[in-house]
């Protein structure tokens, strides 16, 4: 691990103030000043020295001010600074928002969720191989116009959904799926002092020509808080994630659902899928495709047909199609067979 | 950077770069080597420790950010003492071949029993499921927990 200053700020304008550092970078994850919350991901990638920041601004004591989740009139407020464990164990998100929870008791472990934030780990970066090996020349993401070695080389795990030419990495986390699929929004604050919202939807980008360009965040965006709006597809709600290992491992495919019925009818529907993009991927055509319609096996597959439909699959991949089709079935199905509480 | 280490009860002023983690300060500064260092990555689980109860793992705890009581596999009993519940139940059940990831088995299952995660075994598996065990004492890990799970409700 490269040398770094290490910075710690007590209110999240002391954050923006210490964030707003002169950086010259690109993008927000590219900055030679990173907030340091969870450090879950950031050590990590420090460690590999795929990331090397000159200096890191503590903002875990922000957690006064951004560490709370809050039932709203009109939805759920899960602040930035909130750790995974403690979103997983409140009551509000296992009773209203069940897809949330499902989604945190299956990512990382135990320890590491005790430990990353809410905003840290929507920001988690990729796992593909050649991004985190720097032994590796060819990775447009780490050292943007070097190449793709994953695009003909051990890539089983990578994406079929949104990539590009220059890059087929795909979005590794399960709790940003959980959040595109029911329309979250992002409350951001910016080096000026600005509160910004933003769709969670448009937080990540696709890769395009510029794949190091993950967010629509800048250097110095801070995210304080999530809001996910209330409807009456919340409660049910799930996710289903497919993984080689059967605990503590990323998904090959994963599924939000949050259904509203009449009967087997579809009032509305939300799918997020997860593993399978190069962003929290939500699927409005599948959307479509349900809406109005008897949830069956049989609609259930054609919806699974419109979201994996753009899908192209590079070397190892091609397996991941049928199984992205196959996981939204699933899920759509659990999602329905759900017995609420009364 | 002049930083302060409560662990186990005792308090320590240490000079650490910023770089340092918890995990080698506790091994390579106050010789508590029974935290082990697998995979220092975040993977393995075999630095877990307890920082106000909370199981984290200190490869990824910068030493300069670790507040609270920190306590390690050295803090459960004291010399002449009789072992922690989870440490009796471990060596009762041989839930370990070699050893190494023993320590932060022992600690994540302290805390995965004081979450209210060991209820059932699969629950137990999921929850244990940020440990390792290169040997698969798997099984016997089980045991051990839901043998040490009811002395430790007893204990408060």
């Amino acid at each position: 691990m490269r040398e770094f200053v290490l910075e710690r700020a007590g209110t999240s304008v002391e954050a923006i103030g210490l964030g707003a550092a002169p950086t010259s970078a690109d993008a927000h994850a590219r900055s030679s000043t990173q907030y340091l919350a969870g450090g879950t991901t950031l050590f990590d990638l420090m460690k590999l020295q795929v990331m090397n920041p000159e200096r890191l601004v503590d903002i875990s004591d922000l957690r006064a001010e951004h560490g709370r989740i809050e039932d709203l009139e009109d939805g759920l407020w899960l602040g930035a600074l909130v750790r995974m464990s403690e979103a997983e164990e409140n009551s509000s998100v296992r009773q209203d928002y069940p897809v949330i929870r499902d989604a945190l008791w299956q990512a990382a472990s135990p320890q590491l969720r005790n430990m990353a934030t809410l905003g840290g780990n929507v920001l988690q970066r990729t796992r593909c191989n050649y991004f985190r090996d720097t032994t590796y020349h060819a990775c447009n993401k780490r050292e943007p116009g070097t190449g793709c070695a994953a695009m003909e080389g051990c890539n089983r795990r990578l994406a079929v959904l949104g990539t590009s030419d220059a890059c087929i990495a795909n979005y590794p986390g399960d709790l940003a799926v959980a959040l595109v699929a029911l329309g979250a929004e992002v409350q951001l604050l910016s080096v000026d002092g600005r509160e910004r919202v933003l769709p969670f939807e448009e937080l990540h980008r696709l890769p395009g020509d510029t794949p190091h360009i993950e967010t629509s965040l800048v250097p110095g965006d801070l995210i304080t808080g999530f809001k996910v709006p209330a409807g009456p597809w919340t409660r049910r709600s799930a996710y289903v994630k497919v993984r080689d290992r059967a605990s503590y491992d990323f998904a090959l495919a994963s599924a939000a659902v949050a259904l509203d019925l009449e009967g087997d009818t579809v009032r509305a529907v939300r799918i997020g899928l997860g593993g399978l993009a190069a962003r929290p991927w939500r699927t409005h055509a599948a959307e479509a495709a349900l809406v109005g319609r008897s949830l069956d096996e049989a609609s259930a597959r054609e919806a699974a047909e419109a979201a994996l439909a753009g899908a192209v699959a590079h070397g190892e991949l091609a397996f991941k199609i049928e199984l992205g089709r196959r996981t939204v079935v699933r899920a759509l199905l659990e999602t329905q067979a759900m017995e609420l509480p009364a | 950077m002049d930083i302060t280490l409560n662990v186990n009860s005792h308090t320590h002023q240490l000079s650490v770069d910023p770089r340092v983690m918890l995990l080698d300060a506790l091994r390579e500064v106050l010789g508590l080597t029974g935290t082990k260092k697998g995979c220092d990555q975040g993977q393995c689980g075999a630095c877990t420790v307890l920082i106000d109860g909370r199981r984290v793992l200190s490869c990824f705890t910068l030493a300069a950010r670790a507040e609270g009581e920190i306590t390690t596999i050295e803090g459960l009993s004291g010399e002449g003492e009789p072992l922690h519940p989870m440490q009796a139940a471990f060596v009762e059940q041989d839930a370990y071949q070699c050893g190494y990831c023993t320590p932060g088995q022992i600690m994540s299952a302290i805390a995965c029993v004081a979450e209210g995660h060991a209820t059932s075994d699969d629950e137990i598996r999921e929850y244990m499921s940020g440990n390792l065990c290169r040997c698969a004492a798997y099984p016997k890990i089980v045991e051990a927990v839901k043998q040490a799970a009811p002395q430790l409700a007893e204990r408060g």
